[in-house]
């Protein structure tokens, strides 16, 4: 089986179930958000700090605040189909090009912490497996249970008052240095600072996760049959490690990594507001504050969008470590 | 005199809680099918996984000595011991569904083991693991050395645990119950396969079974164990034809065909009374509590392992005394 098709028939399975799925949540959000008090335009008439009536009334009809909710549901439906997100109140520009601006800051996000958190987890869970119920496997499980248990803001900001305000390694708020005209590695680099705390706020709940699954799954690798025929064909230990038991044991991490992805969204809400990270998430927040409904509708439908997509990804990813899952 | 390939002297070994093994003396000699025969629980599969220094985890070797090849494998470095495995000495698991690794292809898993001994690049060890596939009767080789264990059914699993076992042109093969989780048309091809593999390559064979038409058809000695202990050892003919200790004797009774005369009168096979001692068993001879022919001697001590004729010992004071004696050897 080719990855192309196999790509092609999960996105085709998956697009059956979350097509209903994402109209669902769309029209749901939209009567949720209508039932919020106060519009668009009462947020921009207090920002400005005074407003009349016929203002409002203006502000309103250009909107298409006036209508009534089920002729703007349908509008705003219509302009789905035709692939249009709508127009920002509150940033005055359309809501696509506002997403997409932010897009690919959420996606360098979450794919930096997803990879942390599947190396570090990996590597965490491997070396307590090899040392385990010794002191360096104690000592881990310490840790990884301290990052289990302690919320991901939490340690954003306490990283925030350690390496940013005590140490001053590394920026704290942000995702570049504003005014500087970097190019190739010095741009990289200056990116990479900036992403570095907010990547591991984002991603020590999943290190935690993901150390204490390969963990357990690595030992219990070690007792299987064919690690005993590794052993009498006279490998080497390491080589049996990383060539048979690795690959065994992460099975299962890639599974829950996948049910993850979707967590790690949610999580980067909290975690870009943290670090002002210009993000999806922060946008997110901002629409609702703003009372921004087509913004947030429009961060919502990408967000499943991205959940989506990322779930097909893992499934290629489960398909090469794993020959044993086909699909019918 | 030949000298044997494998001498195991006195093999003792124990989990934290208990010996389970008990002084296994045992020789097997170049090109020879040694059968080590016993029921589940007896410790002969553990002594297979001690020749390899394979025991699980809490298992340790606490005396003794397995002289292969000219080295002690108990003392043995794991560099020395890893060189030997898989190289001179090889090993086939029970159970096919589960001995191979399910998410590398087949001849990758035979070709590794050539490639770690024998320092060929990938080119040479893919032919050579073709070939060794086509010669355990895995048809269409070429193609199905990408394919992957799921692929494959219980039988050709085994085949293929075969072809990895002798890709290295081994000296002694150890084949733990290598049929036991196959049925019955299939475990006969199996056993033929080894058995012409055996005598194409020169090589010697340990076949740890439970069934003794196995050893009967297949086998050229056999060591009997009852309990973590040896209770007797010889060479096939003689032993089917007169077993000595009585717990080969019950063995034989038990059998169908042995006697399948009687057995179809009285429609009622023979058994040997009482259950298997634990191979914990500290005391005296392991088999007292079961044995017909039991004398109060027997409680006392475990009975030594002594030669009634050349060739065949047996561990049992009444069969030793009632016989006559020459000197251990």
């Amino acid at each position: 089986m080719t990855v192309l098709g196999r790509a092609g028939r999960t996105l085709r399975r998956t697009a059956w179930q979350a097509l209903p799925t994402t109209i669902g949540i769309i029209v749901l959000c939209f009567f949720l958000l209508k039932m919020v008090p106060g519009d668009a335009a009462d947020v921009i008439a207090a920002e400005a700090g005074s407003a009349t009536a016929e203002t409002m009334a203006a502000l309103r009809a250009r909107f298409g605040l006036d209508q009534p909710l089920l002729t703007q549901l349908l509008s705003y439906l219509d302009n789905l189909v035709h692939l249009r997100l709508g127009y920002s109140a509150r940033f005055n520009m359309p809501v696509s090009d506002l997403i997409l601006a932010r897009l690919p800051n959420t996606l360098l996000l979450m794919l930096a912490a997803m990879i942390m958190a599947l190396v570090v987890g990996i590597l965490a869970g491997w070396v307590m497996a090899i040392f385990a119920n010794r002191w360096p496997d104690r000592l881990l499980q310490v840790v990884v249970l301290i990052f289990y248990s302690t919320p991901g803001f939490w340690i954003g900001l306490m990283a925030i008052v350690l390496f940013s305000v005590k140490l001053g390694w590394l920026p704290a708020n942000g995702n570049m240095t504003l005014g500087t005209d970097l190019t190739g590695f010095a741009l990289l680099a200056d990116r990479a600072q900036y992403l570095v705390l907010p990547s591991l706020a984002l991603a020590s709940f999943f290190i935690a996760v993901y150390a204490r699954l390969t963990r357990a799954s690595m030992l219990e690798v070690q007792r299987q049959d064919f690690m005993r025929t590794a052993a009498a064909k006279g490998l080497h230990p390491v080589t049996m490690q990383l060539h048979h038991a690795l690959r065994n044991a992460l099975i299962p991490v890639t599974t829950m990594a996948g049910l993850h992805l979707g967590n790690l969204l949610g999580g980067a809400v909290v975690i870009e507001t943290v670090y002002g990270w210009p993000g999806m998430g922060r946008l997110a927040l901002e629409a609702v504050t703003g009372r921004d409904f087509n913004v947030l509708l429009g961060v919502l439908l990408f967000s499943s969008l991205l959940v989506i997509l990322a779930n097909v990804a893992i499934d290629l990813l489960h398909a090469w470590l794993d020959p044993r899952i086909e699909v019918q | 005199m030949m000298y044997p390939l494998l001498r195991v002297e006195d093999l003792t070994i124990g989990f934290p809680a208990a010996t389970v093994v008990h002084e296994v003396s045992f020789e097997v000699f170049p090109g020879e099918t040694m059968a080590l025969v016993g029921e589940s629980g007896c410790g002969k599969s553990i002594t297979a996984f001690a020749l390899m220094r394979l025991l699980p985890p809490g298992a340790r070797i606490l005396r003794g000595e397995v002289m292969f090849d000219g080295i002690n494998l108990v003392t043995a470095a794991p560099r020395t011991l890893r060189d030997v495995r898989g190289r001179t000495l090889s090993l086939i698991l029970q159970e096919p569904m589960t001995s191979l690794n399910p998410v590398l292809p087949i001849g990758m898993q035979i070709a590794e083991v050539m490639r770690r001994h024998e320092g060929i690049g990938k080119a040479a060890a893919r032919r050579r693991s073709v070939e060794l596939l086509e010669l355990v009767g895995v048809t269409d080789a070429q193609r199905r050395y990408d394919d992957f264990p799921h692929h494959f059914s219980g039988g050709m699993r085994q085949r293929v645990m075969i072809a990895m076992a002798v890709a290295c042109n081994p000296k002694l093969l150890i084949a733990d119950e290598p049929t036991t989780a196959l049925d019955v048309t299939i475990q006969a091809q199996v056993l033929d396969l080894l058995d012409s593999l055996r005598r194409q390559l020169g090589m010697a064979v340990l076949l740890i079974t439970h069934d003794l038409g196995v050893v009967a058809q297949w086998a050229d000695r056999v060591t009997v164990m009852y309990a973590g202990r040896v209770v007797e050892q010889a060479p096939v003919r003689p032993f089917f034809a007169s077993p000595r200790h009585p717990y080969a004797r019950g063995l034989l009774d038990a059998s169908v065909g042995h006697d399948g005369e009687a057995h179809y009168t009285t429609r009622r096979l023979n058994e040997i009374p009482g259950s298997v001692a634990s191979a914990a068993f500290e005391h005296g001879c392991p088999f007292a509590p079961r044995c017909p022919v039991r004398i109060d001697a027997c409680r006392l001590s475990s009975p030594p392992l002594v030669a009634l004729v050349p060739e065949h010992r047996v561990a049992c004071i009444v069969t030793a005394g009632t016989e006559h004696v020459p000197a251990v050897g």
